[in-house]
């Protein structure tokens, strides 16, 4: 007979709030020796503050309890596509930390910011160089905030064309990310979806219709979401140009063509990169990132604020372009998240670079071939960073949606891919392994989807219920959206959402 | 010297960061079909293969550590006192929040997708979203925004999206970055941004009302009457307000805003120029769908754990998802996506290491080393600190020579002084610079300031 396993806690229903007891606390404040100040009129102050009160070790439990019931890449493969899910140098978290960096204040005078300033000012020259963009403002906090000045940039020029209100559309692929049209949206564009074709590039006939003066640019992820390189982009580039819009390049996946082409040379207007991807910034559970937008020297006058230059007297200093769409934040952007990337690309080099992006597309497409047969591949040819396939045969044959396949794949040790995007992919399952991957964790990987894929046919009803290993099971999402609770309350107490 | 990239020359990885040796490329390129690695970046134009990329010889860990410890002291001596605030002040981190926050499973992790291995983002975020509400008065923060400036930005937005109305007003003195970030974001949605001295100013055209608390030149803010004014105009009350002197402020809820934005940085570690920051934003909850960015919401397992020991058991999911540009692309509240995670987790250990007491405690302990610094300033001769009413860390002081050139007097005795606010509209602000005190100012830098000015002061 098996002993019966312990009843285990209910981990997640009791929080901080929840723990502890009053009067106990993690640190102390020191007392104020010197003359006691009156406190501004009561009306102004707070009488009371609902805070965990916990020792310093209880604290540091539930947090570590906390850490433990998350996956991150140091903890396995991690194949979340057009994320870059690669490994974080460790040294980069190190030198960003260092006491002169931590503690440099934003309204410094340039003069007491030089190290900041010049290891911001040689990310910049490395990013023009490697996006054969020369100007490059590093300011956006994101992707997404990289992709709002990019637009934005448009817009001014545009203005000062006289063609703002005339050019109202941007056209944006159907197998963009979410953040495309949304961006477009809030620099007050209208949006026209342009669909993918059959081979998965981008539909040029469709461009070549809808480009007319009312297109203000086109914006174009490469490698697209498939990871397949648009074929004569150089040409549809062209043809932009020719009708007047600008080229955007969503630069998020440019890990797989580091050092190997550049979007300046293929005729993009404006790009933003991720750091947090393509140059292994930690993506911390969601950031912070770091988004620059890097662009042709006809649009380097628009600009976010600040842009780092040195100047004549040999001091770097942070400079407002001359018709600079204005600031993005109240400073500088995620300066330690840039010097992280600056780290990464000093350790890396140019041919360090290159070996990144040729390693990354190498284990993309051995993942490719490993998994080919096992499920259907919708855009069957060689990619670049990362591969789509599609659980659209084990739905269709045994019931078994992507959605339980990733969920079974996390019983098997590895964080699941990217599911349901692009959206053009049925059942899509979107894997990018990156150059940091070992072959053997590949194939591992590769073998896990093989063994899900045969569970599929074997026993399908046990795949609806995956996964059974992991800190929690299956979450019902659609309550939490429908009666949301999202804030600590005392017990007994109504939600007020 | 081999350089760290020349490892493919003798057959082993090409860096330590890229595990394939020569061997395991000839085995996966034999797999895949192909003879070498170019053949696989084939649908590149050949025309721009290969350019010519002027980046710096690879270094190895060591040189790079070497090279970054000289940056790092190239800026000023950490060391030294340093009197700037204005958005971003020097707070006492207790060390298990750089410690915590370090812990690899929430640095390398990515943004939540899959609850079931997330639960350390998740419920770290649930208790983010709580910790914000009941600092602010509000019923619904998100997961954070990028800093205070973008997130007062996108609350502008949302008034503008819940009102219909097409201006909004930022109440002087504001942060001129904060302004800034909104003209900015301003621009696409085609809106109008009125920088107003009064609140008497407001219309009927305007969606909200931005006030901050403290204001830009230290001053707390009796947002009620702000609050009343707003509302009888139908707009809305946006506070922006530092989370730090909440712990001793009135929450702008109980005051009546609608939505609190702040920024967060400063509480979860180093200024750092300026960043990694957090912008905090929370609601009143019939804003609840109308919010950017990440929402995390309390839900329980669909199923019973398989050891049957029990009931299903609580965990936490990103929610609310339909405002979001991945769901409603072009349709989507904002395009937010990757934001500040790891810097609100930091933030969240911070307020919570301190607690109830401790929170009320440092920030009652900033106010009095303020006000000991500002008064001890206005008894030298040839000094003042001009009061625009009641202030918690921030204070204007007006010396015998021009602002210019007592910032530059402190500078050349190792000080950094306040910012120069001396082009400022506020008559106190005339001649003046902006000097912040805070808990963690050490005693001997505000007697090094004050030694500074009354040598200054006599040779004036």
């Amino acid at each position: 007979m098996t002993l019966p396993r312990p009843k285990t806690e209910d981990f997640g229903a009791r929080l901080s709030f929840d723990r502890g007891s009053p009067g106990r606390r993690a640190v102390d404040v020191p007392a104020w020796a010197g003359d006691e100040r009156p406190l501004p009129d009561t009306h102004l102050l707070r009488d009371s503050l609902r805070l965990p009160e916990l020792s310093q070790g209880e604290l540091v439990r539930y947090y570590t309890a906390l850490s433990a019931r998350n996956f991150g890449i140091d903890s396995g493969t991690y194949p979340l596509g057009s994320c870059t899910m690669k490994y974080n140098p460790k040294v980069d978290d190190l030198v960003a930390s260092s006491a002169g960096f931590a503690t440099a204040h934003p309204q410094s005078p340039a003069e007491e910011a030089q190290g900041t300033l010049r290891t911001l000012l040689e990310l910049r020259r490395g990013l023009g160089e490697a996006t054969g963009l020369p100007a490059v403002s590093l300011a956006p906090a994101a992707g997404a905030q990289g992709e709002l000045a990019g637009v934005l940039m448009i817009t001014r020029a545009l203005e000062d064309r006289g063609e703002l209100e005339t050019r109202r559309r941007i056209l944006v692929p159907d197998s963009a990310h979410g953040t495309n049209p949304a961006t477009a949206a809030m620099a007050g564009f209208a949006v026209t979806q342009i669909p993918t074709a059959a081979d998965g590039s981008l539909d040029r006939a469709t461009i070549e219709q809808e480009l007319d003066e009312s297109v203000a640019a086109v914006m174009v992820t490469a490698p697209n979401t498939l990871g397949l390189w648009e074929q004569g982009i150089e040409d549809v580039a062209d043809l932009i140009h020719g009708a007047g819009a600008y080229l955007y390049g969503d630069g998020a996946n440019f890990n797989a063509i580091m050092g190997r082409v550049r979007y300046g040379d293929l005729g993009f207007d404006v790009v933003h990169l991720n750091l947090h991807k393509s140059f292994s910034t930690p993506h911390g559970g969601g950031g912070p990132g770091a988004g620059p937008v890097c662009c042709s020297e006809e649009l380097a006058p628009y600009l976010p604020t600040p842009v780092v230059e040195e100047c004549e007297d040999g001091l770097v200093r942070l400079t407002a372009p001359e018709r600079s769409i204005g600031q993005l934040q109240q400073f500088h952007g995620n300066v330690g998240v840039l010097i992280r990337a600056y780290a990464y690309m000093r350790a890396l080099g140019l041919k360090g670079l290159r070996a990144v992006s040729g390693q990354a597309v190498l284990n993309a497409n051995y993942l490719r071939v490993l998994l080919h047969g096992h499920y259907d591949l919708p855009y069957d040819r060689p990619v670049l960073h990362e591969v789509v396939f599609s659980g659209s045969r084990q739905r269709r044959e045994h019931g078994v949606r992507t959605y339980d396949i990733a969920k079974r794949l996390i019983d098997h040790g590895f964080h699941p891919p990217t599911v349901y995007f692009p959206l053009i992919v049925e059942e899509a399952l979107m894997m990018e392994p990156t150059e940091t991957e070992p072959p053997e964790a590949i194939e591992a990987f590769a073998a896990a989807m093989i063994a899900i894929a045969e569970e599929a046919e074997e026993d399908p009803e046990e795949l609806h219920g995956a996964p059974w290993t992991a800190p929690i099971g299956r979450l019902d999402e659609a309550t939490a959206a429908r009666r949301p609770v999202l804030r600590w309350q005392e017990e007994g107490a109504d939600s007020p959402a | 010297m081999a350089s760290p990239a020349d490892g493919a020359a003798n057959g082993g990885a090409p860096h330590p960061y890229i595990p394939a040796t020569e061997a395991d490329r000839a085995r996966m390129l034999e797999r895949v079909g192909v003879p070498d690695l170019d053949a696989l970046f084939s649908d590149l134009p050949a025309a721009f293969r290969d350019p010519a990329i002027d980046l710096p010889t690879a270094l190895t860990e060591p040189e790079l550590i070497a090279l970054l410890e000289e940056r790092a002291d190239e800026n000023a001596d950490p060391a030294r006192p340093n009197f700037l605030g204005a958005g971003a002040y020097r707070r006492s981190i207790p060390a298990i929040a750089a410690h915590l926050t370090a812990r690899s499973e929430f640095v390398t992790a990515y943004t939540p997708y899959q609850p079931e291995i997330s639960q350390g983002t998740l419920q770290s975020a649930f208790e983010y979203q709580s910790v914000v509400c009941e600092l602010t008065g509000m019923d619904v923060s998100n997961t954070g925004l990028y800093d205070v400036a973008s997130a007062t930005a996108e609350a502008c937005l949302l008034a503008v999206r819940a009102t219909k109305r097409e201006a909004v007003a930022l109440l002087e003195p504001i942060h001129p970055g904060t302004a800034e970030v909104v003209r900015t974001y301003s621009r696409g949605a085609g809106l109008r941004v009125d920088l107003v001295p009064s609140v008497s100013d407001l219309t009927e055209e305007h969606a909200c009302l931005v006030v901050q608390q403290p204001d830009f030149l230290g001053a707390i803010v009796d947002l009620e009457p702000l609050a009343e004014a707003a509302h009888a105009s139908g707009v809305l009350l946006v506070t922006v307000a530092d989370p730090f002197a909440l712990g001793l402020l009135r929450s702008p809820g109980e005051a009546g805003a609608d939505i609190v934005t702040g920024e967060g940085r400063d509480l979860a570690g180093g200024p750092g120029f300026g960043g990694p920051s957090l912008g905090l934003f929370a609601a009143r909850s019939p804003f609840m769908r109308q919010m950017p960015g990440r929402i995390v919401g309390r839900t329980q397992e669909l199923y019973p754990p398989p050891d049957g020991a029990g009931e299903p058991r609580t965990g936490y999911v990103l929610t609310l998802q339909a405002r979001e540009q991945f769901i409603r692309r072009e349709r989507a509240t904002s395009n937010i996506s990757t934001a500040q995670a790891l810097i609100a987790l930091a933030f969240t250990i911070t307020t919570q290491a301190l607690g109830p007491r401790g929170l009320r405690e440092a920030a009652e302990l900033c106010y009095q080393r303020a006000h000991d610094a500002s008064a001890r300033i206005a008894a030298l001769p040839g000094y003042e600190t001009p009061e625009r009413g009641p202030w918690f860390q921030e204070f204007l002081v007006r010396g015998p020579v021009p602002a210019e050139d007592l910032a530059a007097e402190l500078r050349a005795r190792g000080i950094g002084p306040g910012l120069d606010v001396s082009a400022r509209p506020e008559p106190e602000a005339r001649e003046a610079l902006l000097f912040a005190v805070t808990e963690a100012t050490p005693n001997a830098h505000v007697d090094a300031l004050v030694a500074a000015l009354a040598e200054i002061g006599g040779g004036a």
